[in-house]
């Protein structure tokens, strides 16, 4: 029952990976697997700082008084996955927009029935 | 250059000329207090960025490129990683290893903050020029010429 | 806690519309949700620049996508089972990992006692900034940071190479 209690927050978590992990396999527009990717990067973000929290800490600034910080190293991974996270998206939209100007469609099957006719 | 004034989009002209320039100095606040709370480089390259698509939004590209033209974001892209790799090399010929500030100054907590100030600097210059350059290229993407 | 039933609520939505404006709205819904989700687990740095970066860069770059491209998926996929079968089998996976971890926020776990003191008491010292983060990530960890800083400049450069010029008899 600890168990329970200790650590439902990482499943609902694993769940949220797990929906987004399904739009990028199962669903067939480029756009919104993007957008799963995303969603799925951002349920990782959750899942490593929710790690990272000491319970009576606060954020890891020092100032007079306080002795117990939040653990500041998985904060520095996130920040730098976070900007490498987004850098990733610009150059998947930009392809994006250039298969789109040479199929006319972002649909993947209606992509692959194009390649497949030549 | 200007789009002539419309009644429409009075109020949104007015607004942006209100709200643009504050956004430029809270860039420059999270930019240079980034030590003593939350903020940095990255931070506050968005926050730049962020003024600038405003201004392309409610004024037109044109007005856009004649304040931030093509060639000079390219340069400061480069300029900003430059400052960075400078900032290591400078070590390097002061004596330290790469990247180690503590040789940059007299003593080693003030090199320290000397280092950490100008590598975020230059954080703040590429990540800025970078957003607006992505926001050009994809902004006139759709136009015919 | 209620942020995590929104972000589950705006999740399951995601997946079952087809309208791609309605969802890149609740893409951007759901970076807002996790930044607000970050501030109450004490990361604010993270919290500032997921929802400057998250909710603002992204939401952006995927709206411009969508003004040069279509605006509804055509239809919903209409056999989910080995996919679902394949989430099901990480799933399982992840679960039995987590069973292993320490409580939600133990302030006794083997990641907080090891290398996160050092860091905490030597910033003091050595370099005397009070941010913990921006220290470890400019000075401590900074070949790295240079690292992301050329992932970015990478990527400016890629986006202008592929949709970057104005003449539009450069498509193939």
């Amino acid at each position: 029952m600890s168990h329970l209690i200790g650590h439902y927050n990482y499943w609902i978590v694993i769940f949220l990976m797990m929906a987004g992990l399904y739009v990028v396999i199962a669903q067939g527009n480029l756009v919104k697997k993007i957008v799963g990717l995303n969603i799925f990067q951002a349920s990782v973000y959750i899942l490593f700082i929710s790690m990272a929290k000491v319970e009576g800490g606060t954020a890891p600034i020092i100032v007079e008084g306080t002795t117990l910080y939040s653990n500041p190293l998985p904060h520095v991974l996130i920040l730098t996955a976070i900007v490498v996270g987004v850098a990733t998206t610009a150059l998947a939209l930009a392809l994006v927009v250039r298969i789109n100007s040479a199929y006319s469609s972002v649909e993947e099957d209606e992509i692959h029935e194009q390649d497949q006719s030549f | 250059m200007y789009t002539p004034i419309q009644p429409f989009n009075l109020v949104l002209r007015i607004a942006a000329k209100m709200l643009i320039p504050l956004i430029l100095m809270f860039a420059l606040y999270v930019q240079f207090h980034g030590e003593y709370g939350p903020g940095g480089g990255f931070q506050a390259g968005v926050i730049f960025a962020a003024a600038f698509i405003l201004y392309a939004l409610v004024f037109g590209m044109a007005a856009a490129r004649a304040v931030a033209t093509e060639t000079v974001l390219r340069v400061l892209a480069a300029l900003g990683v430059l400052l960075y790799c400078g900032v290591g090399l400078a070590a390097v010929f002061a004596g330290g290893n790469f990247l180690d500030y503590n040789v940059l100054a007299r003593d080693g907590v003030s090199g320290q903050h000397l280092g950490i100030m100008l590598v975020e600097f230059g954080i703040g210059i590429t990540v800025a020029s970078v957003m607006i350059m992505i926001f050009y290229a994809f902004a006139e993407r759709g136009v015919t010429r | 806690m209620v942020l995590l039933g929104f972000l589950t609520v705006t999740v399951l939505s995601v997946v079952f519309l087809r309208d791609l404006f309605a969802i890149v709205m609740l893409f951007g819904i759901y970076s807002f949700l996790a930044a607000a989700l970050f501030v109450t687990l004490d990361a604010v740095d993270v919290a500032f620049t997921e929802a400057a970066v998250g909710a603002g860069i992204s939401t952006f770059l995927l709206l411009a996508t969508l003004a040069l491209t279509a605006r509804r998926e055509k239809t919903l996929p209409d056999r989910p089972l080995l996919p679902l079968l394949v989430i099901g089998i990480v799933a399982a996976a992840l679960v039995y990992g987590t069973l292993d971890m320490p409580h939600f926020s133990d302030p006794h776990a083997p990641a907080h006692s090891r290398t996160a003191p050092y860091y905490i008491e030597s910033t003091a010292t050595e370099i005397g900034v009070p941010n913990i983060v921006t220290a470890v990530l400019a000075s401590y960890r900074g070949y790295d940071t240079l690292g992301e800083l050329i992932v970015i400049f990478t990527a400016g450069i890629g986006v202008i190479a592929l949709i970057g010029y104005r003449k539009r008899d450069r498509d193939t």
